[in-house]
């Protein structure tokens, strides 16, 4: 195992990341996750067009699920089912969330990603990743 | 092969098992969620044995030092003693010292504990009336610096453990107390860095204590202190507070009254309104936010969004128990 990581961050310091990394290791893994966390989070409730939702919630718990949307769309390890998705936001969608809000929480992402300094491509895929969960958050 | 010991049992750790696999797969109740090390659900302690660093990642650095862990990711190297992390009450025996009213209301409550307890100023210990009624109290003193622990208890309206502390106890009385608990308390490593300590009424016991703690081990940013409350009668400790001005060149101590009037040399408005004027970008800065729990969940918000990290904004929020 500590072989293993040693020769990986050998080969990347020698070659660069490696092109065929998982999208999450490309990204930079949990320590990307904490960089993006507070910055995502800071634009969320920043944005007049969906920080009533977070109105009222505990900010700690909340930016813990952050960190965990986070890493689901950055491809790393998650435990979400669609199924957690609908349960998580049916009050939401009681309140009016609806596609508009999605994308500006997408939005949200993709800037939080650019600030990091993060590869147009890559910034796409995690916009793909976060789009598989539309449907299932706003309940259809 | 290593093991763990929960709630009087021991459980032995198969080869690359979490410690949530295995308490799960013997059926022993622990929550969770992503199980990926995110979310914190499956927040523990180790009380003996210390986890591994990899178990910590995104813990506030004050709950690493107290060994707390993620049992999603922890694969321990040694053996370890684990608890629930509102599992842990050490009951103890304490003499009162002092009982000195600071305010009409508040009053400060000096402890000698019976055995020496290990702790942080910012910390809360619990105070048990009888067995049914306990309260948190937050640590004002340094164990450096004082000799007893230091609370201030505020007179609540029909408060159970408030009223039988200012109207019972007496001096040399024994009490029996629980703790301490808590992770909003001064980390020394950054000596360099800002610090903001915002507080209503008593929620400057923590901070009195936390302040100190950081001047007393060099701290070198500025330190700033806005104490609010609504009358000159709700402010206490001005004197000493202004004599640790005069000693430390990088604190500032801002009373701060909301009531209509506000004499000279006082900030008026909300404590945490007058923080955030006077120190409008927070990037960079460690917060430590004390008191009315409306006060710190506005002001925690603010804080943010003017900069500061998540993991840097420290609080206490004293909410009164109905029981």
């Amino acid at each position: 195992m500590a072989e293993k990581q040693t020769l990986a961050s050998w080969y990347d310091e020698k070659y660069g990341k490696m092109p065929n990394a998982s999208l999450f290791e490309q990204l930079g893994g949990t320590a990307a996750v904490d960089a993006a966390v507070d910055i995502f989070y800071r634009k969320v409730l920043g944005d007049d067009r969906i920080n009533r939702f977070f109105e009222g919630v505990d900010m700690e718990k909340q930016a813990a699920k952050q960190k965990a949307f986070l890493t689901m769309a950055f491809g790393g390890p998650h435990n979400y089912t669609g199924q957690d998705m609908r349960k998580g936001h049916a009050h939401l969608v009681k309140q009016g969330l609806n596609d508009g809000h999605f994308d500006a929480v997408v939005e949200n992402l993709g800037a939080t990603l650019k600030e990091l300094g993060v590869a147009g491509n890559l910034i796409g895929q995690v916009a793909a990743i976060a789009e598989t969960t539309r449907n299932d958050v706003l309940g259809r | 092969m290593t093991n763990i010991h929960y709630d009087n049992k021991h459980y032995e750790l198969a080869e690359n098992q979490s410690v949530l696999e295995c308490l799960i797969k013997q059926g022993v109740p622990v929550p969770s969620s992503c199980r990926s090390g995110v979310c914190q659900t499956c927040l523990m302690q180790a009380t003996a044995g210390t986890p591994p660093p990899s178990s910590q990642n995104g813990l506030k650095e004050s709950l690493r030092l107290q060994n707390y862990f993620l049992a999603c990711v922890c694969q321990p190297t040694e053996d370890l003693e684990i608890t629930m992390p509102d599992d842990r009450h050490i009951s103890a025996h304490a003499t009162i010292r002092k009982l000195e009213l600071l305010t009409d209301e508040i009053m400060l409550v000096e402890l000698e504990c019976a055995s020496p307890i290990n702790y942080r100023a910012g910390q809360f210990i619990n105070l048990v009336h009888d067995s049914s009624h306990v309260r948190s109290y937050s640590i004002a003193s340094v164990p450096r610096l004082d000799k007893h622990i230091q609370l201030h208890v505020r007179r609540l309206p029909h408060g159970r453990v408030s009223g039988w502390i200012h109207d019972e106890l007496s001096f040399g009385q024994r009490v029996e107390m629980r703790g301490p608990a808590g992770d909003c308390f001064y980390v020394s490593g950054k000596p360099e860095q800002a610090l903001l300590l915002i507080g209503t009424g008593s929620g400057l016991a923590p901070l009195y204590g936390i302040l100190r703690d950081a001047l007393d081990q060099g701290h070198q940013g500025p330190v700033r202190l806005f104490h609010g409350s609504r009358d000159l009668h709700g402010l206490y400790l001005m004197e000493e507070l202004r004599e640790l001005e005069s000693r430390f060149p990088n604190f500032t101590y801002h009373p701060c009254l909301s009531g209509s009037e506000v004499p000279d040399g006082f900030a008026a408005g909300r404590v945490h309104e007058a923080a955030l004027a006077e120190t409008p970008q927070l990037k960079g800065w460690r917060i430590f936010l004390c008191g009315h729990p409306e006060m710190v969940k506005m002001a925690r918000k603010k804080a943010f969004l003017a900069g500061a990290s998540l993991q840097d904004i420290h609080a206490d929020a004293f909410n009164v128990s109905h029981v």
